[in-house]
């Protein structure tokens, strides 16, 4: 296990995803009204990037002629095929049982902490003043 | 559902050949070096009229950003014009020995004035010429040519053929009748003499005809799907035309247009040709066996069956050597060389359908 710090709290801003690498892995941080979620940059479907896709909302209907959007910018769809997943979980909106994108542990770290360690921000500095999004892989 | 990713089988490291790679142009006035100024002339006052109701534009909207893969547009201009990045995120990546051309507009494959559209072959032949094949080795031009005007097309297709940079005619499979009529036979005799097999890609535009058989469609979603009934009337009609019994030298590839309905049609024509064989006594054979002769298939979009086992079962009965690979890079639908086949395959198997079928086809060194 690894944890590294990659960004400031506030380099992610909300409904937004930041590209970081940790360990060799490409991975997407996303902000959903101040929660921080992280995917792989690869989607489950056939291995496109899936972070470089569009941040929308899921789209829903009770039947034909009803239509309704949810969850503005809680859905992330791959740049690929278009599969939809709920950032928040990982999972495939049409197959949400066995398809999902590989989901990381963020948490948003003050730097006072950070600088005391254990978990040492290798690429990153670190000031006592800022709060930072550490992942863990 | 279908199977994901985990569950692939790879063709690793293997080259392939991609049958389906678009091109594009930054702008339409980057034919004008391979146009006469009259053309030149046309194309800026009046540009193009096209075999369909509402002219410059596609009928239905398109998935994702125009129907491309997101991550797939240059600095500058469409994807599919940066041949650099089309080298770096898809020849090099993917490891493609050759990659086949496929340009679609611009051609003159829907332009109903003719010899507009004749302008337009000579210099979207010319324009892949120098922009691609010339300084990409891998890539292989195709003759793209009107099939409305066959004495134009045979012209063209002559003063190619000898230019192993192309490798095969591209015309339309929505013509303006069905592809089998005899005022597209001119066509098909220069591609039997040429040597050279016929392209047949689906199309944006459905040739003046609604893109279902049964009207216009409402959703991307219904259109997509008649790519493969458009393809069924076609291949219908050059097997019940004569086409390959008139040509029996002749080699059709159907692009992009779905494989795994072929068993069911055959099964269908030849029930049908037991029955009422006399209307056409010029079709000697059952249907079945000209298209077991003369069809080639690439997979993209390939199907995905929830039992990935049975799609290799409906290989089985086109033949695995009738199967080659494609990409449609940069499509958003594209599929990727290492996650298209969601079952084992032999080596064999996957050199005939990443590789070998195709060089042999068109003829790769």
């Amino acid at each position: 296990m690894k944890r590294q710090v990659v960004a400031r709290a506030g380099d992610v801003p909300p409904g937004q995803c930041k590209l970081v690498t940790v360990a060799g892995r490409e991975i997407g941080v996303f902000n959903i009204g101040g929660q921080y979620f992280a995917l792989a940059n690869r989607c489950p479907h056939e291995g496109g990037p899936l972070c470089q896709g569009r941040i929308g909302p899921l789209v829903t209907s009770d039947g034909p002629g009803t239509y309704r959007l949810d969850r503005n910018r809680e859905f992330l769809r791959c740049p690929w095929h278009g599969w939809e997943f709920d950032i928040r979980t990982g999972q495939s909106w049409c197959d949400p049982k066995s398809t999902r994108a590989r989901q990381f542990q963020v948490t948003v770290e003050p730097g006072e902490k950070l600088v005391k360690g254990p978990y040492v921000a290798e690429t990153f500095p670190v000031s006592v003043e800022e709060e930072y999004v550490v992942v863990e892989v | 559902m279908n199977i994901p990713v985990r569950h692939a089988t790879a063709a690793a490291k293997l080259a392939i050949v991609d049958c389906d790679i678009h091109p594009a142009f930054r702008k339409p006035s980057d034919l004008y070096p391979f146009m006469a100024a009259r053309w030149r002339e046309h194309m800026t006052t009046y540009g193009e009229h096209l075999r369909q109701g509402l002219s410059g534009q596609l009928q239905w909207p398109r998935m994702m950003a125009a129907g491309l893969r997101v991550d797939t547009f240059p600095e500058d201009g469409p994807p599919g014009s940066d041949l650099e990045l089309m080298r770096r995120q898809h020849l090099d990546a993917n490891g493609v020995e050759y990659g086949m051309l496929m340009q679609l507009s611009k051609g003159g494959m829907e332009e109903r004035n003719l010899e507009f559209a004749a302008a337009l072959s000579h210099a979207i032949n010319e324009w892949q010429l120098e922009t691609f094949v010339k300084p990409e080795p891998r890539l292989r031009a195709g003759i793209v040519v009107p099939q409305e005007d066959a004495a134009f097309a045979v012209k063209e297709i002559e003063h190619r053929a000898a230019d192993r940079s192309f490798a095969q005619i591209i015309i339309s499979p929505r013509s303006s009748d069905p592809l089998g009529h005899r005022r597209y036979w001119p066509i098909f005799e220069a591609a039997e003499r040429c040597n050279l097999p016929i392209g047949l890609h689906v199309q944006g535009f459905s040739g003046g005809h609604a893109s279902t058989s049964s009207g216009w469609p409402t959703y991307y979603m219904e259109e997509h799907y008649a790519a493969t009934t458009g393809m069924q009337n076609t291949v219908t009609s050059l097997v019940f035309e004569g086409v390959f019994e008139r040509f029996p030298k002749l080699k059709v590839v159907l692009i992009e247009g779905g494989f795994a309905w072929a068993p069911a049609l055959c099964w269908r024509m030849d029930k049908h040709w037991e029955r009422m064989r006399s209307e056409t006594p010029h079709v000697t054979r059952p249907p079945s066996e000209y298209i077991r002769e003369h069809v080639w298939f690439t997979t993209q979009p390939i199907e995905e069956p929830e039992n990935p086992q049975h799609l290799a079962e409906v290989i089985e009965w086109i033949g695995w050597d009738r199967l080659m690979f494609s990409t449609d890079y940069p499509h958003w639908d594209f599929d990727h060389p290492q996650h298209t086949f969601k079952f084992a395959m032999t080596d064999a198997q996957k050199s005939k359908v990443f590789r070998d079928n195709a060089r042999a086809l068109y003829n790769l060194p």
